[in-house]
């Protein structure tokens, strides 16, 4: 897919609202760029578009971009989302959530939206470890990695977030990296066009926490290492589960359209004979 | 189960529970949030068959926090929505409604009272959660709660709820018991045409001159709905005028103290209370909810006797009314409180009453109803 030509991203950024608190280096805005970058690619209209988030780093970004925003509690973003969207189908929603946001604490209301296929699109910036709270490990830090939660290395076991959504019935996820910017902005367009839950885990590095923990280098570093370890979904089909130990299958992971949940809904207007 | 409001009074027998739903729907809902929990299910259960009959729209959700969130999500797209739960879901239910309080968003909450804490008996009646009505979630705000002790004041109240929720643009908080919810009797509902239906105020300057967050006159904000074209912000943190997050000392305090006063500024159209012989009374019983069926009983059987007593029962509990709750008892030979909890309201009695009566609480946490008999005792024993 050919990426279109300048984008005018700040037609979609409360400038007025900056600077943001995101630390030099982060991948937050890279992130943000490219779910903007998608919102005009796609042609949502701005008045009709609501941006929801949680509690964290990512969730700032509501704050920052000129939408209706919904900065909520932490872990919620998507039950308050799924009643905007119930109450207001016509409405386009969009949850930005965190790795500790949607997986921990809003683990729950992450796999009942996607079951239910709602007609929201989820972006969650993983950035592996608690930013907010300067660095403890999330449900996402990788097995062996330090925080400050984990001074001895963690001995927890990682979700496969997008596995995990696709599982629970997200008729679309996909996964990119703050490497792959214009890759990313394609799979979040996508998941955008996409009438159901769609998902798409961006990768993000936190020198300022994870990276220095970890002993990572710089931002730029950090990217890199991302970019190393990333294998494309096309190409993972193929190897052997041995050659796909410590890499990130990225791309998109799953695209299978089944009803879309207001919709299902106004099937049940209609049998109960209901009407505005 | 009761057919839908038609557009003439008509008696009907229904449960205090179906009761809220129709008074619901009748003050406009059109949107439901729920989770199953005894004994406020059948909230939910009416809901998920009259909702989409009108054209609404109702959600089981994974878990309290969640229907609590969908709820303040649907009323910031534009509808009127609720959630009912108990104890225990009014607990989770907390985070979301302390939420609602600061981003002042209207929904009505429905708690139906059972006996706890934790998960007590499930089934059974209690008046254990006023204070939590009153201070559940973090940090001060004011709240209100209703009480309802009939299945016609049920409905009622419902449609109050809803209106009160609409003008103050807050959570309001239906605080009913398992005696009301679960009790069947007669009611005259009325004809939707004499109701009084309050719509939250939308903002009639465009965007971009509108501020979100700038408290009217009546110190409410009025707030667009999403998709308006206002590109509001709405946040959790604490925020000035413009909805931005601020962490200005001034700002702050302004923000902080605004969730006060918008109520205890309007405590006198917020109020209501019913005194039945509370004029003459030597001796007045306060009660609210379904303890108050069995204190208007014993008022009754009091006054047969020759005894001078009267009934106070407020339906507003929350805000608490402490001058005229002083009036109707200052100076008497004693106030009788019961109340299915260890004091809850007592306490608050007393401290309206600044010492110039004797408060006697009348206290139940047996998973069952106090008896007339139990209340007239207290009562006799005064005289």
């Amino acid at each position: 897919m050919a990426i279109a030509g300048k984008v005018p991203v700040r037609r979609y950024l409360r400038t007025a609202k900056m600077p943001h608190i995101w630390c030099p280096g982060c991948g937050h805005g890279i992130a943000l760029q490219a779910l903007l970058r998608a919102i005009h690619r796609v042609g949502l209209p701005q008045d009709r578009t609501v941006i929801v988030s949680g509690i964290g780093c990512s969730s700032r970004a509501a704050g920052y971009v000129d939408f209706d925003t919904l900065h909520t509690t932490h872990g919620r973003a998507l039950a308050f989302a799924t009643g905007i969207k119930l109450a207001n189908p016509e409405l386009h929603v969009i949850v930005i959530s965190g790795d500790g946001d949607a997986a921990a604490i809003g683990g729950n209301h992450l796999i009942h939206a996607a079951r239910r296929n709602i007609g929201i699109t989820c972006i969650c910036f993983n950035n592996t470890i608690y930013g907010m709270t300067s660095g403890q490990y999330s449900p996402l830090t990788p097995t062996d990695a330090y925080a400050t939660t984990a001074p001895y290395g963690n001995i927890d076991t990682p979700f496969d977030l997008c596995e995990l959504v696709r599982a629970a019935g997200a008729s679309y996820v996909a996964r990119e990296t703050s490497y792959h910017a214009r890759q990313l902005e394609r799979l979040i367009a996508k998941g955008l066009e996409n009438d159901g839950f769609s998902f798409i885990e961006a990768l993000v590095q936190c020198p300022t926490y994870f990276g220095r923990k970890n002993k990572l280098g710089d931002p730029f570093n950090m990217m890199k290492l991302m970019h190393e370890r990333t294998v494309p979904a096309s190409k993972a089909a193929s190897m052997a589960p041995e050659e796909l130990a410590g890499k990130i299958v990225v791309g998109e992971l799953w695209h299978r359209p089944r009803p879309e949940y207001t919709k299902l809904y106004d099937g049940v207007i209609g049998k109960a004979g209901g009407h505005e | 189960m009761a057919s839908p409001a038609t557009s003439v009074r008509r008696k009907v027998l229904m449960q205090g529970n179906e009761a809220i739903v129709e008074g619901a729907i009748a003050a406009g809902m059109r949107f439901f949030a729920g989770y199953p929990i005894t004994p406020s299910t059948e909230i939910a259960e009416l809901a998920s068959e009259r909702l989409p009959a009108v054209g609404g729209r109702f959600i089981q959700m994974e878990d309290e926090i969640a229907s609590m969130a969908a709820v303040v999500g649907a009323s910031l797209a534009g509808r009127k929505a609720m959630t009912a739960t108990s104890g225990p879901g009014f607990s989770l239910k907390q985070e979301n409604l302390g939420y609602a309080i600061a981003t002042e968003v209207p929904c009505v909450v429905v708690d139906v009272q059972r006996q706890g804490p934790s998960t007590g008996v499930a089934t059974a009646p209690a008046q254990g959660d006023v204070m939590q009505a009153r201070y559940g979630a973090h940090g001060d705000y004011a709240s209100i709660a209703l009480c309802p002790a009939s299945v016609e004041e049920a409905y009622r109240v419902a449609v109050r709820a809803f209106n009160l929720a609409e003008r103050f643009r807050m959570p309001v908080i239906l605080l009913a018991d398992e005696i009301i919810g679960h009790l069947r009797e007669s009611v005259t509902l009325p004809d939707p045409s004499e109701l009084t239906i309050v719509n939250r105020a939308r903002p009639t300057l465009p965007p971009g001159e509108h501020k979100a967050y700038r408290p009217g006159p009546d110190g409410v904000p009025v707030i667009p709905d999403f998709g308006m074209g206002y590109r509001i912000h709405v946040t959790g943190l604490t925020h000035g005028e413009d909805g931005f997050p601020s962490t200005n000392p001034k700002v702050v305090e302004a923000a902080v103290r605004r969730l006060t006063s918008k109520v205890m500024n309007h405590l006198d159209e917020i109020y209501e209370a019913e005194e039945d012989g509370v004029a003459d009374a030597e001796v007045v019983v306060f009660a609210y909810g379904g303890t108050a069926r069995a204190a208007r009983r014993a008022v009754r059987e009091a006054r047969a006797k020759g005894l001078k007593v009267g009934l106070y029962r407020p339906v507003t509990i929350w805000p608490f009314h402490d001058e005229r709750v002083h009036a109707a008892v200052a100076g008497r030979r004693a106030v009788v409180v019961p109340e299915l909890n260890l004091g809850q309201m007592a306490r608050e009695v007393a401290r309206a009453a600044r010492g110039t009566t004797h408060v006697i609480p009348v206290n139940k946490v047996a998973g069952e109803p106090l008896t007339p008999g139990e209340i007239l005792t207290a009562i006799e024993e005064v005289f």
